[in-house]
């Protein structure tokens, strides 16, 4: 039987309100034991004791948001590259986009995926399932069929479904399964070729842009549909102030909906593009200052239910071109936390309340064991210091692709060691 | 053996839907329907009790079994039946409903069959024409003699309705066929339930006094009939249903599902089926569970017990 007494932590669960001085104890990959007591009076004897010296030990981050490379694209991510990047970040498990070569939308490749993940990836690894045959956003998927091997939920990863039609049919039939629905809102038409937000510094830039709006019209029209076929949805990641306001009246009206915010949008806005640096565009492009605070204000009201990475890998053949010409996106499972954390720093939101979007609120919007600590949970764990600064080096991240949108940025807090199911996966505790 | 001076069954000289009836028609209809079962299975199958009549067939939706069905029941009552393709007549060379409708009129036929792709057609013609009409199913609405015969196929087997589960399972929303038995089914008694993924459930379908599920399991849960709906091959492609595979796995009956039931309930399938997709071959083979080809026989009687009664209200 193998057991790991960690001692003298801060246990922080969301999920139960905890944030206390105390142990747990892990027995075959699962939490046999958690409290403010627990091995405070005697040494535990375990073979294997970690002494956490007061550092915060928490549910493993569950990050909802990934895009890797695998299959198709393994040169920029593999299932095991982004892992090693995403245990060091903390995150012990990935919900990964099934925008891929080929695209998951077939029982046979989510089992594929899975089979992967089992054999080389070092955090869990849930896949989602398209929602669309190729992502065409024309006919369904089987979604029965492909929950049944395994996918957690069912979208078009970055693609919005232009036809309202077939997202109601999509989202009606999805209720039948109760499968979770995930939409990303981006007006197709209105975001063709444009690299930047509408606004003064988009013009200034003369960048091709479009506008903020185009991201609330489709969050409005997806919400409506919600209501017409009581399907779960939940937005992978807004930006906007006005997209947030819609959210939060539709959960004010009891509609079942929930929504993530991907860590940049939290740290950046369309001024740190600067001088047309590509590693900052991201898909949908950085927004104002304000809608920026209106993301941190959404975080901290609980509008926004998760945050999330996401990670995107691209390479230097992809980034390395005009801005317009570039790719979108941003690496983000090691910069997850840090950049989640510094809402705390900044006085805008509790440290367990911050942890909440990593950990309890994506395991309920997903369905997931994990992202608790308590009895008979796995032993999804990370320990991690809030206070400890560091500078992004990209050079130094784990991930195979290094398109991070922080480098050089100042942040305080990290994952000092991530266990997934009771195995260390990172240890930074020694040095 | 009736004639057409007895007393009237139905309300009406047309039959265009089961709304419009009452259980007392229905029963009227279903003890004569009784009676042409054993005409039906006698070696001289035919009466003049039509004799001079023309029935015309008239189907702008193609059938093998309903236009076949009320082509036998015309002539084993000894009246003329003519079956009119639509596919050669000029409605295909873009005559209006109306226009075909005034052209049959003026042939003086006394029972036209219809069925169409519209719904409200029959009734449509029914205000055009002079004589009886009987909708042989207009588009999602109606198919009042498939709803008919599936009732006699039931109580033939479990004596009366009340309180009978009936799962009517599959593509809903677009059946006629479901309207139908819906609306005789809870009419006399029965507790009619419908299992479909949400894709295939009419809109407000609660509103019926139906119990609605998603689900095969608990829709069949103690079900004393299972009928089985026809899933039309293009609403597979992804617009309703992602594929024929997955349709099978959760909606198609087999035996696993047919467990559910109660034991020894019965199987029904309007037909043409479509094996491997809502049922499994070896259920709609079994004549212990499958009444099939009952439905068929069932069908050819009830559909000379209407030619009767509404002969009966002609002068």
């Amino acid at each position: 039987m193998k057991r790991i007494a960690f001692r003298n932590a801060r246990l922080i669960d969301p999920a139960s309100g905890l944030d206390a001085k105390g142990g747990l104890l892990v027995e075959n990959g699962r939490i046999a034991d958690v409290g403010p007591r627990l091995f405070n009076d005697a040494e535990p004897n375990d073979p294997e004791v970690i002494d956490c010296r007061g550092l915060v030990l928490a549910p493993g981050l569950i990050d909802c948001r990934v895009f890797t490379g695998e299959p198709g694209a393994e040169h920029r991510e593999s299932l095991e590259s982004a892992s090693l990047a995403a245990a060091v970040g903390g995150v012990t498990s990935m919900i990964v986009m099934p925008n891929t070569d080929p695209v998951i939308d077939e029982p046979s490749l989510v089992d594929f995926l899975l089979r992967r993940a089992q054999a080389t990836a070092k955090v869990r690894v849930l896949p989602c399932a398209a929602l669309t045959k190729g992502l065409a956003g024309e006919t369904m998927t089987e979604i029965g069929l492909l929950q049944e091997a395994g996918a957690v939920a069912f979208t078009d990863g970055d693609r919005s479904i232009a036809n309202a039609r077939v997202l109601r049919r999509a989202l009606s039939y999805a209720a039948t399964f109760n499968a979770l629905v995930i939409s990303h809102a981006e007006d197709p038409e209105l975001v063709k070729g444009a690299s930047a937000t509408e606004g003064e510094f988009a013009t200034r830039l003369g960048l091709p842009a479009s506008p903020a709006i185009a991201e609330a019209m489709m969050v409005e029209r997806d919400i409506r549909l919600v209501e017409l076929t009581g399907a779960r949805l939940h937005f992978g990641q807004i930006s906007t102030r006005a997209s947030l306001e819609v959210i939060a009246a539709a959960k004010a009206r009891g509609v079942n909906v929930t929504c993530g915010v991907a860590a940049h949008y939290l740290a950046l806005n369309e001024l740190d593009v600067g001088a047309y640096y590509t590693f900052r565009k991201v898909r949908p492009p950085l927004r104002s200052e304000a809608d920026r605070e209106a993301m941190v204000e959404g975080v901290a009201s609980g509008v926004i239910d998760v945050i999330v990475s996401s990670h995107e890998p691209q390479g230097a053949d992809t980034k390395r071109q005009p801005f317009a010409s570039a790719a979108a996106g941003t690496v983000g499972l090691e910069t997850l936390l840090p950049v989640a954390l510094s809402l705390v720093h900044n006085g805008q939101a509790g440290l367990s309340h911050v942890l909440k979007t990593l950990t309890e609120a994506p395991a309920r919007i997903f369905g997931l064991p994990a992202g608790r600590l308590a009895k008979g949970a796995p032993a999804d764990l990370v320990l991690l210091d809030e206070g400890e600064p560091f500078v992004v080096d990209a050079e130094k991240l784990h991930s195979r692709a290094r398109n991070t949108a922080f480098d050089g940025r100042k942040f305080q807090g990290r994952a000092r060691a991530t266990f997934v199911g009771g195995v260390k996966v990172f240890d930074a505790l020694a040095k | 053996m009736t004639s057409p001076d007895a007393a009237p069954i139905l309300p009406s000289k047309h039959l265009l839907g089961i709304d419009g009836l009452s259980p007392s028609h229905i029963i009227a209809l279903l003890d004569l329907a009784d009676t042409y079962v054993v005409q039906g299975r006698a070696i001289d199958k035919k009466t003049a009790l039509l004799k001079g009549r023309t029935l015309i067939n008239l189907f702008f939706e193609s059938s093998t079994r309903t236009q076949s069905s009320f082509e036998l029941a015309g002539k084993r009552l000894g009246a003329d039946v003519m079956n009119m393709s639509v596919k050669t007549s000029s409605v295909s060379k873009g005559e209006t409903l109306i226009d075909t409708a005034s052209t049959l009129n003026a042939m003086r036929p006394d029972i036209l069959v219809v069925r169409h792709q519209d719904a409200g057609a029959a009734e449509l013609l029914s205000r055009k024409l002079d004589c009886s009409v009987i909708n042989a199913g207009d588009g999602a609405h109606e198919h009042p003699t498939q709803a008919l015969l599936d009732a006699l196929t039931i109580r033939r087997h479990r004596g009366s309705f009340e309180g009978l589960v009936v799962a009517i399972c599959g593509d809903v929303l677009h059946s006629r066929v479901a309207r139908s038995n819906l609306r005789l089914l809870s009419m006399m008694g029965a507790r009619v339930r419908l299992v479909a993924p949400r894709t295939l459930l009419p809109c407000d379908a609660e509103r019926f006094g139906v119990e609605v599920y998603t689900d095969m399991a608990n829709g069949l849960a103690g079900a004393d009939i299972v009928m089985m709906l026809r899933l039309q091959l293009e609403r597979m492609a992804g617009a309703f249903v992602p594929s024929a595979r997955e349709y099978f796995r959760f909606y198609g009956l087999d035996r696993e599902k047919l467990a559910h039931a109660k034991p020894g309930a019965l199987v029904m399938h309007p037909g043409p089926m479509n094996r491997g997709v809502e049922i499994a071959s070896d259920i709609a083979d079994d004549v212990q569970v499958s009444l099939i080809s009952e439905q068929v026989e069932m069908g050819v009687a009830l559909r000379m017990a209407i030619l009767d009664a509404l002969a009966r209200g002609m002068a």
